[in-house]
């Protein structure tokens, strides 16, 4: 039977956030690039929570978009509410988060892909891929169920929940991906005859409820910000100044949980039906329930799905029970007594792989030119999908140039941190970007993400010239002014001290330096912009990063300074193709678990869960045997 | 990986009675049973691990030393390799003799450090095992030897764990609470830190303050002798010292540099140092003299303040009791086989320390001033019970950036920080105690700890 075959640079497997973002960076910068979907209709689906942003993850997306990447200016086009989260804290942990309009969501970003050169999308199941080459082997191109043959140099894997996908409720099994589209069912054989290591992953999501059967009298309103901060620096913040949809909170409550604990035996996951591993920070209402059983209440958000649909979605209660007890435990929430379901609450299950096999690039380790990312590396979410996909696609056109890759380290960005955790610690569960696994948040926040990425991402190739020009100006800007500001000093004069009383803050017995008054907890540089008249009129972004700058000095620099201890570490790189049992003294464990991750510095290594410091001590000591006794042959020679 | 064979003198390089040459590695029996003939000519290689056995050290068929051998089969041996160590007859020439066969025949030269360094890459000891072996090694008296064996048997790193387990455990809340908000609360969390983390400053305080002691064990107790010339100094430390050591003369002026001895009373060793004779002086080679004594008098943990009672103080005396005012001093009344003109109470009155009357040309009361200086250090400052004791000048850094850590953390609490900056601290303090028991990887570290050992341990 004749097929079809074609010549592309890069095949991107999958228009979900990461195959979207993956496709756009490789035809960005100049590759031919084809994307492969199994319905154009679900190009950029949200299948599950209807926002983009939340803790740490409103940094991913300020990530993406400092490198270049799409998501953020999407969300910016298409949000209906917006809230920076954790404003009583520090600035490290301020996240922004969008309620989105799904549908305007997928339509703008399909338009956005429809319209970029380079670009080719196209309908079909990808049943795998080709490759040539034993010791050496390589991706040549990718096979559609259809028959049809796409040759490339790098291909790129963004299959997130499909590979054999099956939903859950209760006792029903469906066998389809997210939202009832149809699964992919080929491409997982073709990967296990490539050695590749599969993994069974499961998530879930709630119930869509009609919004007309819900009495939000019972609920408390939760309004967007006043003033709304957009995700891309380079929107203009004047344009996204919205009339804003709010969202809704409500709790379960002990008749709620009974509920759940009566028909445990009837949900998927308790009964043993399930055999992929559930994410422990997204868990369902089963597990809340389970794991948090002195608690007798838990939040449930009642969101938008979108401005044109009357579904709401019900954040905090997703579950696998079945339709009835769906229907039981529901209603037992204040304001939703009478909900009609729209949608039900369902667990999915899918393949994914072991990202241990894959280079901090998102290569595969033994698949030259194959890249993947999103939840097909074992992540959750769609910003942890989008930035994979964005670095993925990065990577595969650097290879393809020849390159060096775009690697993030730990101390640059959350991407950073996500990826070196996904490739090097050992994950049984979807992984979710978390504040608290970015050991140096400090340093990346999300209001700096421009100055810490612009860079990286101009010299990519993703980042305008004029959008770089300007970080770099900003940085010129903020550097004067925290010179300037340095030397200013306070008098203890009138109006000084009745601008300090209308703050609540204690007068002055003596003159002081403007710095020392804005460290001040209740003080901020603009608080004081009154007494300061030589000051010059700058940018909101520039005021913000002297601000932080001047009030977090002493932590700033005392988390620098662990970050200088942590590149040291990861300074001293290792053999690229290193067999760990020659080393002796490293414990069984950690030989095994070095083995498979091939770590490519000792910082890596030392992250490796089984790899002990001992371990690293030994390694350490090792490689300076090995290089005295080179020192040695080279002095005999 | 095969391990190469190592070997070395494992006993001091002076003439004693007993000398041990060490032989470790892969192929340790083996050279061994080159150059031993055994007892009935069996065979080291067919024996039992941790057996003894007799026979000699043959080079070719000349009989080198008459040797006791002791075989300890890998893992259980110090490095975890196999391990030989031949006892032979300990003079200088006879250990070489033999270590040269043993090089000649299949080992290298170890190097300084390089048994510990192998029983801790075995697994067979951690970072501050290792760390105590070496003062084990350059312990000067008992005490300090047993603060050494303290560490090693990891009392040490109890309790550092212990510490560290607590910190971690807040780390996580607070790690918990930023991502969790909805079930791990925050509201009073900065005072309910606050609370938890004085006791464990006091903790580490308190690890210090013994560290202090700790390093007094293992240096010795830093005594000086001060007094103006010819008040009896030199002759004192002669007496304590039993020989002589210092010059002696009637003629003031005499010691004119510092002389320093080690001597040792029930255990703790005292470095005593006799100085120039305090007084106001033009010659320059004697005022050099005098600086040094007053620099000395800075640093010492006990001055021994020698008065010669037979003559009334003076002008050099005042200066003298000026320095001495805030240190640890005992007062010697010199010379009270002659007629005093100073009284015990004339001298309390100008300076309230302890004060003793000696003769130290007729060694009177000399046994009153050991127990006196035994009484101050042992049940006094130093109290040699189960305590624990930092003996290491790294870990006791690392002590103190804890200590610090800490510190700005309770400064954050006390400044209204939000939480999500405690961390920052409370992980600095965490890493730094991590390095203490090597359970934190510093990246130069193994290199400097081996460096620091002599050979053949």
């Amino acid at each position: 039977m004749p097929c079809i075959v074609e010549n592309y640079d890069v095949c991107v497997v999958g228009a979900g956030h990461a195959g979207c973002e993956a496709a756009l960076a490789a035809a960005r910068l100049g590759m031919e690039t084809i994307m492969f979907t199994v319905s154009v209709d679900s190009i950029a689906l949200m299948p599950c929570n209807p926002n983009v942003g939340g803790s740490s993850k409103g940094h991913l997306v300020r990530e993406i978009d400092a490198l270049g990447g799409e998501m953020g200016k999407n969300i910016d086009k298409t949000f209906i509410q917006s809230k920076m989260l954790n404003k009583s804290k520090g600035p490290a942990v301020h996240s922004l988060r969008a309620q989105a309009d799904k549908a305007s969501y997928t339509r703008e970003m399909r338009k956005t892909l429809e319209n970029t050169e380079h670009l080719t999308i196209k309908q079909a199941e990808v049943a795998e891929i080709i490759t040539e080459g034993k010791e050496d082997c390589h991706i040549v191109g990718i096979k559609t169920v259809s028959g049809g043959t796409y040759y490339c140099k790098a291909a790129i894997l963004c299959t997130g929940t499909y590979l054999h996908a099956r939903c859950l409720t209760g006792e029903m099994v469906m066998q389809t991906g997210p939202n009832g589209l149809q699964s992919a069912t080929h491409l997982t054989e073709s990967l296990l005859q490539h050695g590749v290591e599969i993994f069974r992953f499961k998530t879930g999501t709630p119930a869509r409820i009609d919004k007309r059967s819900i009495d939000f009298s019972k609920m408390v309103e939760q309004k967007g910000d006043e003033r709304i901060v957009p995700f891309s620096f380079t929107t203009n913040p004047e344009d996204v100044q919205i009339d804003q949809i709010s969202c809704w909170l409500t709790y379960t409550n002990e008749k709620t949980h009974d509920i759940i604990r009566a028909n445990l035996d009837r949900s998927p996951l308790y009964a043993g039906v399930i055999e992929g591993t559930g994410p422990r920070y997204c868990p369902s209402i089963e597990d809340k329930v389970v794991k948090f059983a002195d608690k007798d209440k838990h939040q449930v958000f009642i969101e938008p799905e979108g401005l044109n649909t009357n579904e709401m979605y019900v954040g905090g209660m997703s579950s696998s029970l079945p339709e009835d007890v769906q229907y039981q435990m529901y209603r037992t929430v204040p304001g939703l007594e009478n909900a009609k379901i729209v949608r039900n609450a369902y667990a999915i299950e899918y393949d994914c792989i072991n990202p241990n096999q894959l280079y901090p690039s998102l290569e595969f380790k033994h698949i030259k030119g194959l890249f993947s990312g999103g939840q097909f590396n074992g992540s959750s979410g769609y910003e942890e999908a989008a930035c994979q996909g964005l670095i993925a696609g990065i990577n595969a056109c650097m290879e393809i140039q020849g390159k060096e890759p775009l690697i993030l380290d730990r101390s640059e960005a959350y991407i950073g941190v996500l990826i070196d955790d996904l490739v090097t610690k050992e994950n049984h569960e979807p992984y979710r970007m978390m504040t608290s696994r970015a050991e140096y948040r400090l340093l990346l926040r999300q209001d700096n993400a421009d100055l810490r990425l612009s860079k990286k991402g101009y010299e990519v190739g993703l980042l305008p010239k004029e959008r770089y020009d300007w970080v770099v100006k900003k940085e010129e800007l903020i550097a004067q002014e925290m010179e300037r500001i340095s030397k200013v000093m306070i008098g203890a004069n009138q109006k000084v001290q009745a601008l300090l009383e209308s703050l609540g803050s204690i007068p002055l017995n003596t003159g002081t330096s403007l710095v020392e008054l804005i460290r001040r907890p209740e003080l901020s540089y603009d608080l004081l912009a009154e007494i300061d008249p030589q000051r010059p009129k700058l940018p909101e972004e520039v005021c913000e990063q002297v601000n932080i700058n001047v009030k977090y000095e002493g932590y700033i620099s005392r988390q620098i300074k662990q970050v200088a201890q942590f590149k040291k570490l990861e300074k001293k790189k290792l053999p690229e193709d290193f067999d760990y049992t020659q080393i002796h003294g490293l414990r069984k464990e950690a030989i095994q678990k070095l083995n498979v991750v091939k770590p490519v510095s000792i910082g890596q290594a030392s992250r490796i869960s089984g790899v002990s410091p001992a371990d690293i001590s030994v390694i350490l000591v090792y490689l300076e045997q090995l290089k005295y006794q080179h020192k040695k042959v080279e002095e005999n020679a | 990986m095969k391990t190469d064979t190592i070997a070395a003198i494992a006993t001091a390089m002076t003439n004693s009675g007993i000398g041990i040459i060490r032989i470790s590695g892969d192929e340790a029996v083996e050279v061994a049973d080159r150059i031993i003939r055994l007892k009935g000519n069996k065979k080291l290689s067919d024996c039992k691990t941790h057996t003894i056995h007799y026979g000699f050290v043959m080079e070719e068929d000349v009989k080198v030393d008459e040797v006791m051998v002791l075989l300890m089969k890998g893992p259980k041996s110090y490095t975890r390799e196999d391990t030989v160590e031949i006892d032979c007859h300990g003079g200088i020439l006879v250990m070489n003799r033999i270590l040269d066969l043993v090089l000649k025949n299949g080992a290298r030269p170890a190097e300084p450090g390089e048994f510990t360094k192998r029983a801790f890459l075995n697994g067979r000891i951690d970072l501050a095992q290792a760390e105590s072996v070496i003062d084990v090694i350059n312990a000067k008296n008992d005490f300090a030897l047993k603060a050494s064996m303290n560490q090693l048997s990891g009392d040490v790193s109890d309790i550092i764990k212990e510490i560290r387990k607590k910190i971690i455990h807040e780390i996580a809340y607070i790690e918990s609470a930023l991502d969790d908000p909805e079930h791990y609360q925050m509201d009073m969390y900065g005072e309910e830190l606050a609370e938890k983390i004085a006791p464990v400053i006091s903790k580490i305080e308190h690890l210090l303050v013994n560290a202090e002691n700790g390093a007094i064990l293992k240096e010795g107790i830093h005594t000086v002798i001060v007094g103006k010339p010819n008040s009896g100094k030199s002759s004192l430390l002669n007496s304590l010292v039993g020989k002589e050591r210092a010059i002696v003369t009637d003629i003031a002026g005499t010691t004119r540099d510092v002389i320093e001895e080690q001597i040792r009373l029930n255990g703790i060793s005292l470095n005593m140092i006799d100085t120039a004779g305090i007084r106001t002086t033009d010659d320059v080679v004697e005022k050099i003299g005098v600086d040094k004594a007053k620099e000395y008098v800075e640093k010492a943990d006990l001055v021994i303040y020698v008065v010669d009672s037979s003559i009334p103080l003076d002008a050099d005396d005042d200066k003298i009791i000026e320095l001495l005012q805030e240190r640890n001093v005992i007062i010697l009344l010199n010379k009270s086989d002659l007629e005093p003109v100073i009284t015990e109470k004339d001298m309390l009155s100008r300076l309230n320390k302890r004060i003793l009357s000696v003769s130290a040309k007729n060694k009177d009361g000399i046994d009153d001033l050991e127990r006196t200086i035994e009484d101050m250090f042992f049940h006094g400052k130093i109290q040699m019970n189960d305590e624990v004791y930092i003996t290491n000048t790294r870990h006791k850094a690392s002590l103190q950036d804890v200590k610090q850590s800490l510190r700005l953390v309770q400064q954050s609490i006390a400044d209204g920080m939000p939480e999500d900056f405690y961390a920052i601290d409370l992980m600095n303090a965490y890493e730094e105690l991590g390095k203490i028991i090597g359970e934190a990887v510093e990246d130069d570290l193994v290199n400097e700890i081996f460096s620091k050992f002599c050979m053949g341990k």
